[in-house]
């Protein structure tokens, strides 16, 4: 086998893997998706439906007298229905919910990111010795079980009247963000050379200057790419917001809490409640993975 | 002019008093089918008094989390919320609900004993039931018929099995029962097998009693009918995707709560007027083994809006939400299992013919303590400790039924476990 060819299989080999691996990430979302067009009982029937097709095909499939080698195709086959979708809309304000996580992962991430600039800043260009000491002690909190400050953050949000307002999932998740964007952003920070910086010095720039004029430009892709993941990261948070909202400020992961039950699921409800509150996050993610990648995986290969 | 300026000024003086008269209320509740009914519905509330409703639906386990941590932390979050009969008595004598007295429209005379009863402590009644059921047996009279057999009421189950043998087949699962783990969840249903063998939790000294051979007998015999005749996944299986595999006309024979009657014959249905009804089955107990629930609506002690958070549950356990909820979708699918007079309706009982065996089931349960069990509740023990007890058991059970692990090896471990959380 020539060269060529060995690589070409290796290549194969290795695409078809990646294909792989990328069905199985990507398929519990499609399952969801599919089950909400499905009704209450075909969604929990065993062997589950997989075949969307119209009414009339599932009728004609069900109704024939097919071979017995075919006979898994009068259980593989439903007709898709939007009688969850509409019963979702008709029972709550989605928009309100989602309205409400726009503001909290939009406004928590400016929070985090007026934040985290200048002290990536900071640290990148004007650093000490405890410099990774203390990026690695901010980034440790985020191994404290979140459950264990539940009920002084609770207490303090009671006193101070917060709980239940946009404000407050707007402080938590930026607190919460801030250590993964300070660390990734002064990793973007440490790759604009100083000489540039001092360049700027010469020409009489002041620090403000220097943040503004060259840090940032130069490192927009990152500062963008960290804010795309800040955004994602607060749209998906759970825990504090089914904790410390009711109504006025519950974002969509409080609008999925609400579709499960005390007894059993209703599943193809609680797919289309899923697959309401995750599209725009993912249709989100689409248009700007590009960027999301560039931020994540900059730097890791030198 | 003048008119014109006094008209505004008694329309601007009515505003104003309206608006200081009216109540922003937050409902925390559950999601089930009779809730979401009344969240639909109460806008004519709202309309009534002036009052805005906030409506919180949460998971069990989350609401429960949310309104302890509220009431210990006198937060005042919540107005009104949805609560079980497991925790009405025990939250109700810790101080963390309000005691609940109506006026004598309300007649609260008219609620069915068992459940003001199973709702109150020490003389106070601290919910009041939305809706209540027992349990009983669930079955399509079609089939059964066609194979030529009956089920009675308080039948053996050894009838109940060889009636799921004859039924299973033609894509119809001759019984399906809960499997999903959790103590509302199959510790519910398993309990009143269980004590239809004549075991229970707990002995007459309060100590675990789960390794005996009552228990032995009964999981022995509900993962036995479970794994020959249920349909596969039973151990994910609870009440709502029973549910809807019976009205797919999947399941031949259910035994679960009473209230699930009333969405067999409703809308969308594929097997109205195809279902009997029958008394739970029983094997020794001498007072059979049927559950007694509610979901029920309570005032939180924290909120600072009681008054009108009792006028709201007033209106949704009334007999006029009945009737209301009648008007819009017929009586058949009114929240049954709370009052007599549903029951004396004849406008229900031409729309329900799962009437008399509902109420039959809920008046026979009897919660307080037997010779069998000694302690009060049917399908739980009334103490705080039974919702960890219950929860760890569901899990070993649900593994047996799964076959990942043996009947023998999961009764030791529930047994270890019990002991563990009673601190034995």
């Amino acid at each position: 086998m020539t060269y060529l060819a060995r690589k070409k299989i290796l290549e194969f080999i290795a695409v078809t893997f990646c294909w792989i691996v990328a069905f199985l990430v990507f398929f519990p979302i499609i399952w969801m998706f599919m089950t909400s067009f499905k009704t209450e009982g075909g969604a929990v029937s065993l062997p589950p439906s997989a075949v969307p097709l119209p009414g009339f095909a599932v009728e004609a499939i069900q109704g024939s007298n097919l071979p017995g080698w075919l006979g898994w195709l009068k259980t593989a086959v439903f007709e898709p229905t939007f009688g969850s979708y509409q019963t979702v809309f008709e029972r709550e304000g989605y928009f309100k919910f989602l309205t409400n996580s726009l503001i909290v992962s939009v406004g928590s991430t400016l929070l985090a990111m007026t934040i985290a600039i200048p002290s990536a800043y900071a640290m990148a260009f004007a650093g000490g010795p405890g410099t990774k000491g203390i990026l690695l002690w901010m980034l440790s909190t985020k191994m404290l079980p979140a459950v264990g400050v539940l009920m002084p953050i609770y207490l303090i949000a009671q006193t101070l009247k917060l709980l239940d307002t946009h404000l407050l999932l707007i402080i938590i998740y930026a607190l919460m963000n801030l250590p993964i964007i300070m660390l990734i952003l002064y990793n973007f920070f440490k790759e604009i050379p100083r000489e540039i910086l001092e360049a700027g010095r010469i020409d009489g720039a002041t620090t403000w200057d220097e943040l503004r004029r060259i840090v940032l430009p130069l490192a927009w892709g990152g500062l963008a790419s960290t804010g795309l993941l800040s955004i994602v990261l607060a749209w998906n948070e759970a825990f504090w917001s089914v904790l410390l909202t009711t109504t006025k400020a519950a974002p969509l992961t409080t609008f999925i809490a609400g579709y499960t039950a005390p007894e059993g699921l209703f599943w193809a409800k609680v797919s289309a409640a899923s697959t309401l509150a995750v599209a725009p996050i993912v249709v989100f993610g689409w248009l700007t993975q590009r960027q999301l990648v560039q931020g994540l995986t900059f730097g890791a290969v030198k | 002019m003048k008119k014109m300026t006094a008209a505004a000024l008694v329309a601007s003086a009515l505003v104003s008093f309206s608006a200081a008269q009216a109540e922003e209320l937050t409902i925390a509740t559950v999601n089930n089918g009779h809730m979401i009914e009344m969240q639909k519905l109460s806008s004519a509330y709202e309309a009534e008094t002036g009052n805005t409703l906030n409506w919180v639906t949460l998971e069990e386990g989350v609401l429960r989390q949310r309104v302890t941590t509220d009431i210990a932390t006198k937060g005042g979050a919540f107005d009104v919320m949805t609560i079980g009969m497991y925790e009405a008595p025990i939250w109700g004598s810790l101080g963390w609900l309000e005691a609940l007295d109506f006026g004598a429209d309300y007649d609260v005379e008219d609620i069915l004993p068992a459940m003001r009863g199973g709702l109150s402590e020490g003389g106070n009644l601290y919910a009041a039931p939305f809706y209540g059921e027992s349990s009983m047996v669930m079955y399509r009279k079609d089939l059964v018929e066609a194979a030529g057999m009956s089920i009675r009421d308080m039948d053996s189950w050894g009838n109940v099995a060889k009636v799921a043998e004859a039924i299973t087949g033609d894509g119809v699962y001759g019984v399906c029962l809960r499997g999903k783990p959790g103590w509302g969840d199959n510790m519910a249903f398993i309990t009143t097998v269980v004590n239809s063998f004549g075991g229970a939790w707990f002995d007459a000294d309060g100590n675990p009693s789960l390794d005996t051979p009552e228990w032995h007998a009964a999981i022995n015999f509900y993962v036995d009918l479970l794994t020959s005749y249920g349909p596969p996944g039973s151990s994910g299986n609870s009440f709502n995707e029973i549910l809807a595999l019976f009205r797919e006309g999947k399941c031949g024979m259910w035994i679960d709560a009473t209230i699930a009657a009333s969405f067999l014959e409703g809308d969308g249905s594929k097997v109205t007027g195809k279902v009997g009804y029958a008394q739970s089955p029983n094997a020794t107990n001498p007072v059979g083994a049927n559950w007694l629930w509610a979901w029920a609506l309570a005032v939180p002690a924290g909120t600072q809006k009681a008054d009108a958070a009792k006028g709201f549950i007033e209106w949704a356990t009334s007999k006029s939400y009945i009737e209301l909820v009648a008007d819009a979708n017929g009586w058949g699918a009114v929240p049954t299992g709370t009052r007599q007079s549903t029951y004396d309706n004849a406008n229900f009982q031409a729309a329900a013919a799962f009437a008399d065996a509902e109420l039959s089931a809920i008046l026979s349960a009897a919660p307080g303590a037997t010779d069998v069990k000694p302690y009060t509740g049917v399908q739980f023990a009334a103490i705080p400790e039974f919702q960890e007890i219950g929860s760890e058991v569901g899990q070993l059970m649900s593994a047996a039924l799964a076959g990942s692990m043996s009947i023998e090896d999961a009764l030791a471990e529930a047994q270890a476990a019990a002991e563990a959380i009673m601190g034995n």
